[in-house]
């Protein structure tokens, strides 16, 4: 792997737009470090989800538009593996809404099989619709006691079913589990892309994008309205992490003279201190992934993903199963996408299922890819940092042309009041027209596919 | 057991309301159709073209009330909608200037041009914020109600009340307008019967003569009157608000899909088939079986299958049974 000049270039152009961040307030840049490495962190974040999606679309040309279901999952793995168990809440109906899910699955195993075993005609369809809709009300019953007895547990503070934190009360001392949410955030969105894939990928690719988009939005309903589940619209709050409290910093003797040694006041080291964490953290992540999506292009495999992508026709006369190959890298992406989400709900330290849009979760990840350059992981990783600091830039930038267009105009002229909102408006535009313009003129994106 | 509240009970909770969603997203779904069966592509900005459509016919609403002009009991936004359209045919044909004419020319693969057309529709929708803000706008003016649940009440002596919003017949009868037009025109014109051989085999069409340029520019055309309209209609039925029109998307692909992709047949009859299984699954049962059954049967709970926030998995689910069973749809749509 060796870069060129080209790429040199670009990796330090980038870099330098997150240190102007950080160290100059001249134009639009804010010139706080705590701002810039807190942009830094949800690029990396960002930087992961593009590298799943990457490896979906560069990879094997699979075109997925529900990301956001896949990061959304992974959220809810934090939550369920870093909270504490809420107490009572098993024995109130924990193990009846188990066994209610039990139920609904066996349902639908039961009929596929029974499907499988009879021959086609009037008795197999009226068998499958007895089956279901029998199974469904059995599940409805079983499963809304379950949560009945859940939710009337201290409503206004839990009302879920908790997590896995053995911790119980201090369960914030036990931050590692945290940690541990990510991985299985992965194997949460592994999971729910197994049965996507199993149900989508015979599909042609925009029917493959309709699903999917479908998908995410139900997936998203189930932890906007299971409160049993996620505590839904009302949100889990206060998730443990795996670096240290600010207060407990301020309070350590230690770190304030360690901080006053660097000429700092305690609050912004704390601050800092934490960002800096999770930074390292999440570099680890993803330079862990990278080298493993580096290795599997460059492998056996990876030729073989890239020769179905190029030709499948071709690819399946020479005896490579394409159905299965697709499937297995549409889990493999949609598990990274969930690592990341259970990582960003790590870092907000809450769950808030409203504050999940495709535009932000989906789409955007899209322009990343896209921009970066589709079937390269660096120009993904790249396209990732750069794309989000514009997401974040482009506000201020607004703001600025706003002033400068209406410098000088009576403020309640229609232009200045529409302009005096455009701030807000001008992302979407903006990363629509960054998407175009390189799609028409470059569209192998910054850092093309060797 | 009194079967004439059940009936009226259903009527007010699960007909009126299916149908007018229903043709809303009949007519959604006949664009995505168009675009479709012409120009080769599911299309992901239809939803914010019909957003943009909606903000530009409400704007020329607002400027009729206050230039005092007003249809009577009908709401203005009627008024203003040819006005909309203009616009959205402009807008639509200057994307596909700008935009889609360069990969049309390339012949670029159908998933370039859906990835093409989520960039357009950041900029649509960015377009739409700011032309009209992202607030929840209320534009249906004039006569609120046709037959109000309580006058109906007085009128028959019925326990139950039926209401009908003006909204919701208007709907109706544009729709049928709407589509009749359509039929007309593409059965029976020149330009029509071009369009249809153009969609059925590009080759062939090109051979004997019909200038494709002038297809797709009468294509974008009927998009933007369909899009506005059903933008419109669903904007005076319930409110307008940017980005529950790019929500909107889901229901109306899976219409298209659902009624067989390319054809416009099947475009109306699957906006109402997802329109009424929305409707009849997330209804919550009680009053009508209660009238209906014994009284020794009567429900305990809502008998509600699903909440009503479980509304997108519904046509979801039914988008995935159609794909699995019956790929081309429930009429012969296309499948390649």
């Amino acid at each position: 792997m060796s870069f060129s000049l080209r790429n040199t270039f670009l990796v330090l152009f980038v870099a330098g737009l997150y240190v102007l961040e950080g160290t100059t307030d001249f134009w639009i840049f804010s010139g706080s470090p705590d701002s810039a490495l807190k942009m830094l962190n949800f690029a990396l974040i960002s930087a992961i989800m593009a590298l799943g999606v990457n490896l979906q679309w560069g990879f094997a040309g699979l075109f997925n538009v529900g990301i956001m279901g896949f990061v959304a999952l992974g959220g809810l793995a934090a939550v369920l593996i870093s909270m504490p168990p809420t107490e009572g809440a098993m024995a109130a109906g924990g193990w009846r809404v188990l066994l209610g899910l039990v139920m609904g699955a066996a349902t639908i195993v039961l009929t596929v099989l029974v499907r499988a075993k009879m021959p086609a005609g009037t008795a197999r369809v009226l068998a499958t619709i007895i089956l279901l809709v029998g199974g469904f009300f059995l599940f409805r019953w079983v499963f809304d006691g379950g949560v009945e007895g859940i939710e009337a547990i201290n409503p206004a503070l839990f009302g879920n079913i908790g997590g896995l934190n053995f911790g119980g009360e201090n369960y914030k001392d036990y931050g590692w589990m945290a940690i541990v949410a990510w991985p299985v955030g992965g194997l949460f969105a592994a999971a729910a892309a197994w049965v996507i894939g199993k149900t989508a990928l015979g599909l042609r690719s925009d029917y493959l994008a309709i699903a999917t988009l479908g998908i995410a939005e139900i997936i998203l309903a189930v932890i906007k309205n299971e409160d049993w589940l996620s505590r839904g619209v009302k949100n889990v709050t206060g998730l443990p992490r795996p670096v240290p409290y600010e207060i407990d910093l301020q309070n350590d003797p230690g770190f304030t003279e360690k901080a006053a040694s660097w000429g700092l006041d305690p609050m912004t080291a704390s601050t800092l201190y934490v960002k800096i964490g999770y930074s390292l953290l999440f570099t680890v992540f993803l330079i862990a992934l990278l080298w493993l999506a580096q290795r599997a292009l460059s492998s056996p495999w990876g030729r073989m993903m890239r020769a179905i992508r190029d030709n499948e026709t071709a690819a399946e006369a020479m005896g490579k199963d394409v159905t299965a190959r697709h499937l297995q890298i549409f889990i493999l992406g949609s598990a990274i996408c969930g690592i990341a989400g259970a990582m960003m709900v790590t870092i907000d330290g809450q769950l808030t299922p409203t504050t999940y849009q495709p535009l932000r979760f989906t789409f955007l990840i899209w322009v990343m890819v896209i921009v970066g350059g589709s079937g390269n992981n660096f120009g993904a990783v790249l396209g990732g940092f750069l794309v989000w600091w514009l997401w974040v830039m482009v506000e201020p930038l607004g703001l600025w042309i706003a002033d400068v267009t209406t410098a000088g105009l009576d403020p309640t002229n229609w232009f200045a009041i529409r302009m005096s909102e455009f701030g807000a408006h001008m992302r979407l535009l903006t990363m629509g027209i960054v998407m175009l313009l390189v799609l028409r003129f470059s569209p192998r994106g910054l850092m093309p596919e060797k | 057991m009194d079967y004439l509240n059940a009936l009226v009970a259903l009527a007010n909770f699960v007909i009126v309301p299916g149908l007018a969603y229903g043709a809303q997203l009949a007519i959604g779904a006949l664009g995505v159709t168009m675009i479709y069966g012409v120009l080769r592509f599911s299309n992901f900005a239809h939803g914010d073209t019909m957003a943009f459509g909606t903000a530009i016919t409400i704007l020329f609403t607002w400027l009729f009330q206050s230039w005092g002009i007003s249809l009577g009991p009908l709401p203005t936004a009627l008024l203003a909608l040819p006005f909309g359209i203009a616009g959205c045919a402009l807008l639509v044909l200057g994307t596909d200037r700008v935009v889609y004419k360069f990969y049309r020319a390339q012949k670029a693969k159908p998933v370039i041009l859906v990835i093409v057309s989520l960039g357009v529709m950041f900029v649509m929708n960015g377009i739409v914020r700011f032309v009209i803000g992202v607030r929840d706008i209320n534009f249906a003016d004039g006569e609120r109600f046709i037959i109000s649940a309580r006058d109906f009440k007085e009128m028959t002596g019925l326990d139950e009340g039926l209401a009908i919003k003006t909204t919701q017949m208007i709907t109706v009868v544009v729709a049928i307008i709407v589509m009749a037009l359509l039929f007309y025109f593409l059965n029976k014109t020149r330009t029509g019967k071009s369009m249809r051989a153009f969609s059925d085999n590009e080759d062939l069409a090109l051979l004997s003569g019909i200038n494709p340029e002038r297809v797709v520019l009468v294509t974008w055309l009927i998009v933007a009157a369909l899009a506005t309209t059903a933008g419109v209609l669903y904007g005076l039925d319930k409110s307008f608000k940017a980005f529950t029109y790019f929500q909107l998307l889901l229901p109306i692909f899976a219409s298209a899909i659902v009624g067989g992709i390319g054809n416009p047949v099947g475009a109306i009859a699957g906006g109402f088939t997802i329109a009424f299984a929305e409707v009849t699954i997330t209804y919550a049962w009680k009053k009508v079986l209660t009238y209906v059954m014994p009284e020794s049967l009567e429900p305990d709970g809502l008998v509600q299958l699903l909440s009503t926030d479980y509304k997108f998995a519904v046509s979801f689910a039914i988008l995935i049974i159609v794909l699995l069973f019956k790929p081309t749809g429930l009429f012969k749509g296309q499948s390649i």
